[in-house]
């Protein structure tokens, strides 16, 4: 079952990649939901796999009935979900606000921050001011 | 020691205020501290001329194995006393010379750290204090030749300057970490006696070659000769220092450091012979090219460089005598000659040796001392300079089958040294008037008294040899040889073959200096300046250019403002180096310790991947969010199944908000559009899918090898015992990671306040959502104040 979600998370990473290389930052915010979901599934996988069995202590007891599933991954994660929630609405929000300010999800229109020059060269003397 | 250097550091740090006070008085008050250190540095005389080294030690950073510590033999001594000597009287000089300029104190602040960083690299012992002196004495002469700023060349020769030897420093580190690695040592002290180690052992190449860049960059040594020249945009104090007993010298002063470590083999020999004599003759010549007093003496600099270098290659006991006597010959005229033609430029505006001319009446002290600095220059007795003249071809005459070679060199070079000396010191007192438009007068005492004292030493020396040989050159001699080594200086050594050697080279310097003015301006110079002088800075200015080219293009390639462009090349670079290293190291297993898979898990991992690639190929925005939180809801389902119920109870929580708010924001959109090439799309699948392949194989390797849960179990053991908390993941997130937990509640916190003020400016511009920036930047003001 490990090796299995190993390939599912695997393939999930490639469908969020291949997402956020898109030119549509709409398919940009959903290939980053995907990409939460895979490292969690990820991480979750790594810790190994335990059916049934939650960590938690029963009653009375001190100690958790082997075998428990590891609760240090399900920690890990319990967090990362909730971060990459506030990742989610920010980003989603922040594309909506540019939208409304530019008119357009095309990520390659989005260039007015860019110089047109990077480097102040001076071409026709061929030497570099000092 | 320590005081003695760290002292000159703590005044160039206050010198702008007491120049504040001391007005133009400040030069004689601030010499008085190299003053005090040349005093103290001139007691040591004694005990080194004995032949008992002084090294004291101070911890510096002993967690690291380093010390700050200093070691005086005869070769740092005579260095150290040229540094504070000269560097006192410059000080001096400069109070006059920079009087009245409007950064008066920043100049001296600069000129006293180049000092200080000198001192230290003389007197340093570890490698590692050597080197960021070494690399200190190239930012302060960077900021001292740049400091008449305003101007653009002066600018360019200050960069010039600090590229070239701050290249070199870096090769220098290189070569004195390996060749810490060679003798176990950071010590020069200890490396001295190690000398066979180094050279037998398979590193010697590299650290030779290193080593040698960082000499050959400092101290100008053909290729790297055309820095120096250009050096002389600095104020002119700051050349006399440069060029008689700072800087430049260091790269002289690191090769004769070094040479009883590295020295004594025919690469040694042939390398530092070869350049050093290329060196002297070109620079030798090309000084003849100039009519400009400090360019003159420029190049005249580089050939006594070149002179050391050649001196110190050879090795010989004679050669090394030679080298160390030159080294005061010829601090003690350059010093003076350089402020000399200071003193001529600042009474009369300018340096040009055709404008100038019958200065003899008006500056009379002036001319007294620049003309017997440019005596011994000239290496005629009985000036210091004719006896290092003299040492030089005896160590030519006694070097071996390459004698002959460095025998004919040094002629050439002396000659047209003779010639350039000759130029520079008669040519501005003597004959008609010159064309000048200020009147000029006498300079004050404060300029015309270190160059009176210098070319005055130069005198004393040539007649009375005694007072240095013995002492201080016999020392620094037998500091470089690493054993005592006699020897006595005269000026008459009765008819002999230096003697000779020095007929011919008056003949020709005579010769030369009769016919300079038609020389000068020869097809032969204007050739030899055109290839050599100006070639290798032209070359040098285009290869800096080149390299902005290059970056300008790279940033252009790399850097082009799309970030899918960023991510693609991320992602490749992950593919190629971690699949490659996957690929040539790992041995990939099939994880064996693993849970079967049952076929409802089985399905929801199907529904998982299907859900992705809906969502991938899909252009509906709506079915896409169905796809997601299929995918999501599938996804807690596992948790569910695998004993993690707190991740399901959230991630079912966080999905049906997710699909929410998406659908909220969806609502307000335009549908998926704007598609790229066939190309560019096969291209990122592939990039995407190698991407997924490699994290898939790391995972698989991982699970193929134990897990260790002693963190896990750790944590599980303690969750009721310390903790009192049944549910293990909670105690852990809440307890034993309380504090990692409250960072994330802020962030989550900044999160939302960002989400509220930009859905606060939606609100506002719903009316006219092609609202500019501009109003939108005071509604996030006024948002802002809102909040």
């Amino acid at each position: 079952m490990e090796a299995l979600l190993a390939i599912v998370s695997g393939i999930l990473f490639a469908c969020s990649f291949y997402l956020m290389m898109r030119r549509n930052l709409l398919r940009f915010v959903i290939g980053l939901i995907i990409l939460g979901n895979a490292a969690n599934l990820l991480i979750f996988t790594m810790g190994r796999l335990t059916r049934d069995h939650p960590p938690v202590i029963p009653y009375g007891a001190e100690l958790p009935i082997e075998p428990y599933a590891n609760p240090l991954p399900q920690a890990l994660i319990l967090t990362a979900i909730v971060i990459s929630f506030g990742l989610l609405v920010f980003a989603l929000v922040l594309v909506f606000r540019n939208y409304l300010t530019t008119n357009t999800l095309d990520a390659d229109t989005l260039d007015a921050a860019e110089p047109d020059e990077p480097l102040d060269v001076h071409t026709e003397t061929r030497r570099l001011p000092a | 020691m320590l005081w003695a250097v760290l002292s000159i550091f703590v005044l160039a740090a206050v010198a702008p205020f007491i120049a504040r006070v001391t007005k133009q008085a400040t030069g004689w008050v601030l010499g008085l501290l190299p003053l005090a250190v040349f005093a103290y540095f001139a007691q040591q005389i004694g005990p080194v001329a004995d032949g008992t080294p002084i090294r004291q030690v101070h911890a510096w950073v002993p967690s690291l194995d380093l010390t700050l510590s200093f070691y005086l033999d005869g070769l740092s001594l005579l260095f150290a006393l040229l540094v504070t000597g000269i560097g006192t009287l410059i000080v001096v000089y400069a109070g006059g010379y920079m009087h009245g300029h409007d950064q008066y104190g920043r100049f001296f602040s600069q000129l006293l750290l180049f000092m200080g960083a000198m001192l230290g690299l003389v007197v340093a012992d570890n490698i590692i204090a050597f080197f960021i002196f070494f690399e200190l004495t190239s930012f302060a002469s960077y900021l001292l030749i740049g400091f008449y700023h305003t101007d653009e060349d002066n600018r360019q020769a200050a960069r010039k300057a600090l590229v070239v030897t701050g290249g070199g420093g870096l090769a220098l580190l290189a070569g004195l970490l390996l060749l810490q690695q060679v003798t176990g040592t950071m010590e020069f002290s200890e490396m001295l006696a190690l000398g066979d180690t180094v050279r037998a052992h398979p590193y010697y190449t590299g650290i030779f070659v290193l080593v040698i860049l960082g000499a050959f960059t400092k101290s100008a040594q053909f290729p790297f000769h055309f820095w120096l020249p250009a050096a002389m945009a600095g104020p002119t104090p700051v050349s006399a220092y440069l060029h008689s007993a700072t800087m430049v010298k260091a790269g002289v002063f690191l090769l004769a450091r070094l040479s009883p470590v590295l020295g004594g083999t025919d690469l040694w020999l042939y390398t530092l012979v070869s350049f050093g004599a290329f060196t002297m003759v070109l620079s030798a010549w090309l000084g003849l090219r100039y009519t400009d007093l400090k360019q003159i003496l420029a190049y005249t600099t580089v050939m006594v460089l070149g002179l050391l270098t050649m001196l110190l290659g050879v090795g010989t006991s004679a050669a090394v005598k030679a080298a160390m006597v030159f080294i005061l010959v010829h601090a003690l005229y350059k010093g003076a000659l350089f402020m000399m033609a200071g003193s001529v430029d600042h009474e009369t505006g300018t340096r040009d040796v055709l404008e100038l001319g019958g200065l003899r009446s008006e500056m009379p002290y002036t001319m007294a001392g620049g003309l017997l600095a440019a005596l011994s220059m000239a290496g005629l007795p009985p000036l210091f300079g004719f006896i290092g003249k003299e040492v030089t071809y005896e160590a030519a005459l006694g070097a071996g089958p390459i004698g002959i070679v460095v025998l004919v060199a040094s002629v050439l070079a002396n000659a047209a040294l003779l010639a350039g000396a000759l130029v520079v010191g008669i040519k501005p007192f003597f004959g008609g008037e010159g064309s000048f438009t200020r009147h000029p007068h006498e300079a004050p005492v404060s300029m015309w008294l270190g160059p009176g004292i210098l070319a005055t030493l130069g005198l004393a020396f040539g007649l009375v040899p005694s007072l240095v040989d013995q002492t201080i050159l016999q020392a620094a001699t037998g500091a470089v040889l690493q054993s005592p080594y006699e020897f006595y200086l005269a000026l008459w050594h009765g008819i002999n073959a230096p003697l000779i050697a020095s007929l011919v080279t008056f003949a020709i310097g005579f010769a030369l200096y009769v016919q300079w003015a038609r020389v000068q301006p020869s097809g032969f110079m204007q050739a030899l300046d055109g290839f050599f002088g100006r070639r290798p800075a032209a070359a040098f200015e285009r290869g800096l250019f080149e390299m902005a080219r290059l970056s300008q293009w790279t940033t252009r390639r790399v850097q082009d403002g799309t970030f899918r462009h960023y991510l693609l090349t991320v992602l490749s670079t992950f593919v190629v180096l971690v699949g490659s290293s996957l690929l040539l190291q790992t041995n990939i297993q099939w994880p064996t310790e693993v849970l079967g898979v049952r076929y409802y898990e089985a399905a929801l991992a199907g529904i998982i991947v299907l859900a992705a690639l809906v969502a991938v190929r899909t252009h509906e925005r709506f079915i896409a969010i169905l796809a997601l939180s299929i995918g999501g809801y599938a996804i807690a389902l596992l948790y569910l199944l695998f004993g993690a119920p707190d991740l399901a109870m959230t991630q079912f929580t966080i999905e049906t908000l997710s699909i929410i708010i998406l659908v909220i924001v969806l609502l307000n959109l335009p549908g998926i559009s704007g598609q790229v090439s066939l190309a560019s799309r096969v291209r990122d699948a592939v990039v995407a899918t190698g991407v997924g392949a490699i994290i898939t194989t790391i995972a698989l390797t991982v699970l193929s090898t134990p897990l260790d849960r002693y963190v896990s179990d750790y944590l599980a053991s303690r969750s009721y015992t310390e903790a009192r908390g049944h549910n293990i993941v909670n105690v852990i997130l809440v307890d034993f990671r309380a504090l990692d937990t409250m960072g994330e509640i802020g962030v989550l916190a900044m999160a939302a306040l960002g989400v509220y003020v930009l859905m606060r400016m939606m609100r506002q511009n719903r009316d006219t959502p092609e609202a500019s920036i501009e109003s939108d930047d005071k509604v996030l003001t006024e948002a802002e104040e809102t909040a």
